[in-house]
């Protein structure tokens, strides 16, 4: 815990810092102020704007309103080199690391030491680099390739490299996610050894037991906006909840009580060589189970294992009594189970294409004659589903990527509505929409339920589960760890499985 | 399934277009192309005396009617973002084979099927690679342009095939009526079923879908590898078409055939306004890009420009064409 | 490590088979004297390797190499014959910056105009080869029209190995050093391997990809007095079809097309295993007609094989999986 007393000034502030993207606010005037010597713990739940005061903060974005402030002086970083030289530094939460180069090369790619001739100078370089890694005890060899490396020794040389530039400020985003419990130990003297050096620490993570063991402050950001911040000693667990998720949970969520009818699907022992394992559910009519976990527990891959994107090892589906293999995803929709992606852009949405088009997509060879597309059914098509969905837009024949992201993700779920499917999975369906957008899909999820659809809705925000969810399983490292419904369905149940924390609060 | 006829809520209206199909054809890429085409006609009329003559200009369709049948297949190709750069040494490799079987005392049929079988082929090596092994298709069909072409001077060194059938010159030598050639009837056809293919089917669609995002396309259900190998075999079949009718209208067959070509149908294609990222263009797009490459080749020619100067004309075109609405776009941020 | 390590002992490997192949027919071929003159034969194919390996390294392609050596050269033939006087020094240090001059053109359209590299220098191509045309109106530059210092200097012999070999040599071992011991040699690795991690280290992805197109280019200018001096002869389609040559050796020599992955070495031992096949065609009594389907051939098999070593497994989640790796 920390006793440290606050000091006069921060090191590093953010001061009413904004940041717009297209169709979300980011960021709306936020405030951080993060002390010498102390463990700041930024807390929020997904889309709450963490990675983007990240990615502020090191550089990568430049803000569109407020004020950077060092040492009370206001600075910018135009580029990543320049926060860099102003002792910014990050250890991002998906590690960028180059696979091809040394341990050595890593960790001082951009401030190699420099011998003779301006040529780097690889003794050198490789001496500091072991004596880094040795200093936080890491039994790495600087000479090996960063490819040969597992998951943990990795991340330990990203904290290798964010220690090789003089740091004031060190910035760890998720850095426990995937450590063992002895690594994060480990890595706990290691922030303690840092704040005894007098850095500025942020600690960005979902686990709370980890934030009480080593922040001393915090500072909760909800929806892209300041909540509150203040000293650890002074706040409980539930009151940092309470402050994370806002609201109260049945307020926002128009559950309609469904009714549940018969099984529809049935999944049986579905295992992955390296992703997920034993992964068994029945779902039924009118149900919507909710699976939640933390990020990269192995959710949305099964879910894309379900639809034929990749093979599973093991297990077999039962849909509506009958034994279906599915090998592709066009096997899934032809079968009737389809699947909203959680990257719209990516997977989701062919942006740069016409929104009835994108509609129609996986319809077509329902809706075409002989192979041949038919204009006017498409748009009838498209019109029905979008205009139910409440879709804002100019016209059905304007580009998806036009839209606003609340928009986008009612073009891909009218998308995938528009083929009649029996089950349908959500993947992170509100993740970085507005509050309205959000509202309106959840309003639509119940009512398709209401309707005799079955839902999975994948999420990993904790009042969206608990507001939508029938029944919730919770996956964690690639495994169901545990299924939840009616009184055992609480924040505190979710979080602990998730985290895997058993009641008493030890780590399992 | 209820939801098909479930209620009607009184949501607000989204019109189908707020711009009428016609109202874009004119703002199009095509239509500044087509003014391009008779812009150049109209010069070319002008500089030569001899350029408004049915027999010449009907001659002049000959540099671009076998480019624009490999430039159709090659615009779905890379609209689906692939490309395939083995098709001229796909021509190379063909016309030596329909030499063999020619030598072989056999007859025109057995010969431009022979022509055509291996066209099928070599686009069906290039698409098992692309799409089984999942290898890039630049490499891919710079090793294959490089191995087609090989074989061609494998079998005929620095010798030639000649002596076809006489019925064999029909198709790169005859006409239907009039001046109208074999070839651009050939030609007329293909932009047709190219431009219905394209435009009016399912499998089009799926070849737009592809080119802009081949994830999103498999999540919806778009069996893109399937359909990648389609346009490899398609492609490969063109060049074996273009192969009959080339060889038909030199009447010999050379390993160096053809040489070069693959560049000007690429340009013919981005000239069309096809994205080489993949993802847009149209047919129509093509063929006036066809009419405006086989205009400026005549024109130059009927100048007596030598033919390397057109292939530096050809390359500026190549860039220029993608980097102008760049530069445009650089200047208006600016 | 162990992979590429392994690229480089198999093709070493490859090649001492293949001499030894060679030699237990034609002892011959194995001579000092005559290594040494496969060896010059193919050093201008392992300095072009070495360029487009940079390139290839950003993800980029050049094909415009072998129309920027042909142009070079010709202007190097044009000045010896216009002005003798000119020494060859200065002749080099006109044909490496005339190289980078066009190697930047490729890299600015494909830096600041965002072009597809192969686009760029497909276009390029086509017209540095018209350029010469411009400059020559078809016509050659013959051995008779050079000067005997023009055409000496890469014959010359120095401990046993001509000028061409050494050159060969040199720009190996300053590749190997910049490669290794540079900010921007490291850059290069990044950029390929990861163009957005490079970009959170402060490492501009388009500039450093324009750097790599003025190295390839700068290789390709030198090559072009080179090759002109040494067959003394200069026409517009000397090395027609060589920048095939140049990718086959870089993709058997494991550069992965999808860049980020190279060495120096496997450029090298590339361009060798290419030229060593190419001098023994006819000494086996093969018709040179086969060169170009062996390398074509060569392409997709080196292709197939580097992508099935770098093929992914997915995500690893499930912890017993980490252990199993």
């Amino acid at each position: 815990m920390g006793h440290a007393q606050t000091p006069a000034a921060p090191v590093l502030a953010l001061d009413g810092i904004t940041k717009t993207f297209p169709g979300v606010k980011a960021l709306d005037g936020v405030t951080l102020e993060l002390y010498a010597g102390q463990v700041t713990a930024l807390i929020g739940e997904n889309g709450a704007g963490k990675s983007t005061v990240v990615k502020t903060l090191t550089g990568i974005y430049q803000p569109d309103g407020g004020r950077i402030l060092m040492d009370g002086e206001e600075v910018r970083f135009p580029t990543a080199q320049d926060a860099s030289a102003a002792g910014v530094t990050a250890i991002h939460q998906e590690t960028v690391l180059f696979d091809e180069l040394s341990v050595a090369e890593n960790i001082f790619l951009g401030h190699a030491p420099k011998g003779r001739f301006g040529l780097i100078d690889r003794k050198a370089m490789h001496k500091d680099a072991q004596a880094i890694l040795d200093g936080i005890g890491a039994e790495i060899d600087a000479g090996v390739r960063l490819k040969d490396l597992g998951i943990a020794s990795r991340h330990l040389v990203a904290i290798a490299r964010a220690l090789s530039v003089e740091a004031r400020v060190v910035i760890m985003d998720e850095p426990t996610a995937a450590l063992s419990r002895k690594e994060i130990e480990e890595l706990y003297e290691l922030v303690d050894a840092l704040k005894a050096q007098g850095k500025a620490i942020l600690f960005i993570s979902h686990k709370f037991d980890e934030i009480f063991r080593i922040a001393d402050r915090y500072t909760v950001f909800r929806d892209g906006q300041f909540i509150g911040a203040g000293e650890m000693a002074d706040i409980a667990e539930a009151e940092l909840v309470k402050m994370m998720v806002g609201r109260s949970v049945d307020q926002i969520f128009p559950k309609r009580a469904a009714e549940i009818g018969e099984d529809v699907l049935l999944v049986a022992g579905y295992s992955h060589p390296t992703e997920f394992e034993d992964i068994h559910f029945t779902l039924r009519r009118g149900e919507i189970l909710g699976f939640y976990g933390l990020v990269g527990a192995g959710r949305s891959e099964f879910m894309q294992s379900l639809i034929g994107v990749t093979r599973p090892s093991k297990g077999a589906i039962r849909l509506n009594g009958k034994v279906r293999v599915i090998r592709s995803p066009a096997d899934a929709i032809a079968a009737g189970i389809v699947y909203v992606p959680e990257d719209r852009g990516k997977q989701g949405a062919i942006l740069d294409m016409p929104i009835f088009q994108n509609v129609t997509l996986p319809s077509l060879p329902r809706l075409s004659k002989n192979g041949f597309t038919r204009m006017a059914e498409e748009f009838a098509l498209a019109r029905q589903y979008t205009e139910r969905l409440d879709l804002r837009a100019a016209s059905l024949d304007t580009t998806v990527g036009s839209l606003s992201g609340g928009n986008q993700q009612k073009v891909v779920i009218a998308k995938w509505l528009a083929t009649q499917p029996t089950v349908i999975i959500l993947d992170e369906p509100t993740k970085g929409i507005d509050i309205g957008s959000k509202a309106a899909v959840h309003d639509f999820m119940s009512e398709l339920a209401s309707e005799g659809l079955s839902v999975i809705m994948v999420s990993s925000e904790i009042p969206e589960i608990l507001g939508m969810s029938d029944r919730v399983i919770v996956m964690r490292e690639g495994r169901m760890v545990a299924e939840l419904e009616g009184e055992d369905l609480t924040p505190e149940t979710l979080v602990r499985h998730a985290a895997g924390i058993s009641s008493k609060g030890e780590a399992a | 399934m209820s939801l098909a006829e479930t209620q009607q809520t009184a949501a607000r209206h989204i019109p189908d277009r707020l711009t009428t199909p016609l109202a874009r054809t004119f703002k199009s890429w095509e239509s500044l192309l087509l003014l391009v085409a008779i812009g150049i006609f109209i010069l070319n009329s002008f500089a030569s005396p001899y350029f408004l003559n049915a027999w010449n200009l009907s001659d002049a369709t000959f540099n671009f009617t076998e480019k624009a049948m490999i430039a159709f297949a090659m615009a779905l190709l890379i609209i689906a973002g692939e490309i395939d750069l083995s098709v001229a040494s796909i021509i190379a490799l063909s016309s030596t084979a329909m030499g063999v079987v020619m030598q072989a005392g056999f007859g025109t049929p057995a010969i431009v099927a022979t022509g055509l079988v291996t066209g099928l082929l070599c686009g069906a090596f290039n698409g098992v690679l692309v799409t089984r092994l999942g290898l890039p298709s630049i490499v891919v069909t710079i090793g294959t342009m490089s191995l087609f072409r090989g074989i061609s001077y494998i079998v005929l060194g620095d010798g030639a095939f000649r002596g076809y059938p006489s019925e064999f010159a029909w198709f790169g030598q005859g006409y239907v009526v009039w001046v109208i050639t074999v070839e651009l009837t050939i030609f007329a056809i293909l932009a047709v079923i190219y431009a219905v293919v394209l435009h009016k089917t399912n499998f089009g669609r799926a070849v737009y879908a592809i080119g802009n995002n081949a994830t999103a396309a498999t999540f919806s259900g778009i069996r893109v590898e399937r359909v990648k190998f389609i346009l490899f075999l398609l492609t490969g079949l063109m060049a074996g078409l273009a192969s009959v009718c080339l060889t038909s209208r030199l009447g010999s067959t050379r390993p160096s055939i053809a040489s070069g070509m693959e560049l000007e149908v690429v340009t013919m294609v981005v000239l069309g306004g096809v994205s080489i990222l993949g993802g847009s263009g149209s047919i129509p797009g093509v063929v006036i890009a066809a009419f405006v490459m086989g205009l400026v080749t005549f024109g130059l020619g009927l100048l007596n420009v030598p033919g390397i100067v057109m292939s530096i004309v050809v390359g500026a075109l190549l860039i220029g064409v993608i980097a102008l609405p760049r530069i445009y776009q650089n200047l208006r941020r600016s | 490590m162990t992979l590429l390590k392994s690229r480089e002992a198999i093709l070493v490997g490859a090649i001492l088979l293949l001499l030894a192949l060679v030699a237990s027919r034609f002892p011959g071929f194995v001579t000092p004297s005559n290594l040494v003159a496969v060896f010059t034969d193919t050093a201008p194919l392992i300095i072009l390797a070495l360029g487009q390996m940079v390139v290839i390294l950003t993800r980029s392609i050049d094909l415009s190499v072998a129309a920027n050596l042909a142009l070079t050269g010709m202007v190097c033939a044009l000045i010896n014959v216009s002005f003798p006087g000119v020494p060859v020094p200065v002749l080099v240090a006109l044909a490496l910056g005339l190289g980078a001059l066009m190697g930047a053109i490729n890299g600015f359209l494909v830096w600041k105009l965002t072009i597809p590299p192969i686009v760029v220098t497909l276009g390029t191509m086509t017209i540095f080869r018209g350029v010469i045309f411009l400059l020559t109106n078809g016509s050659w530059v013959n051995s008779h029209q050079m000067s005997a210092a023009f055409k000496a200097f890469p014959r010359e012999n120095i401990l046993g190995l001509p000028v061409l070999g050494w050159i060969a040599v040199i720009v190996t071992l300053i590749l190997g050093l910049v490669m290794s011991r540079t900010t921007l040699g490291r850059a290069f690795f990044a950029v390929g391997g990861n163009p957005h991690a490079a970009v959170y280290t402060g490492i501009n992805v388009g500039r450093t990809q324009f750097l790599a197109f003025v190295i390839s280019g700068m290789l390709a200018g030198l090559t072009g007095y080179l090759w002109v001096a040494r067959y003394a002869v200069a026409y517009v389609d000397i090395a027609g079809g060589f920048e095939l040559d140049v990718v086959a050796a870089c993709v058997i020599g494991g550069v992965s097309i999808a860049g980020g992955i190279a060495t120096v070495g496997g450029a090298v031992l590339g361009a060798l295993f290419l030229g060593i096949i190419k001098n023994a065609l006819p000494v086996i009594d093969v018709s040179p007609f086969w060169q170009l389907a062996i390398s074509g051939a060569a392409i997709i098999i080196a292709v197939t094989f580097n992508s099935r070593a770098g093929r992914s497994k997915g995500r690893v989640i499930l912890k017993s999986a980490e252990h199993a790796q």
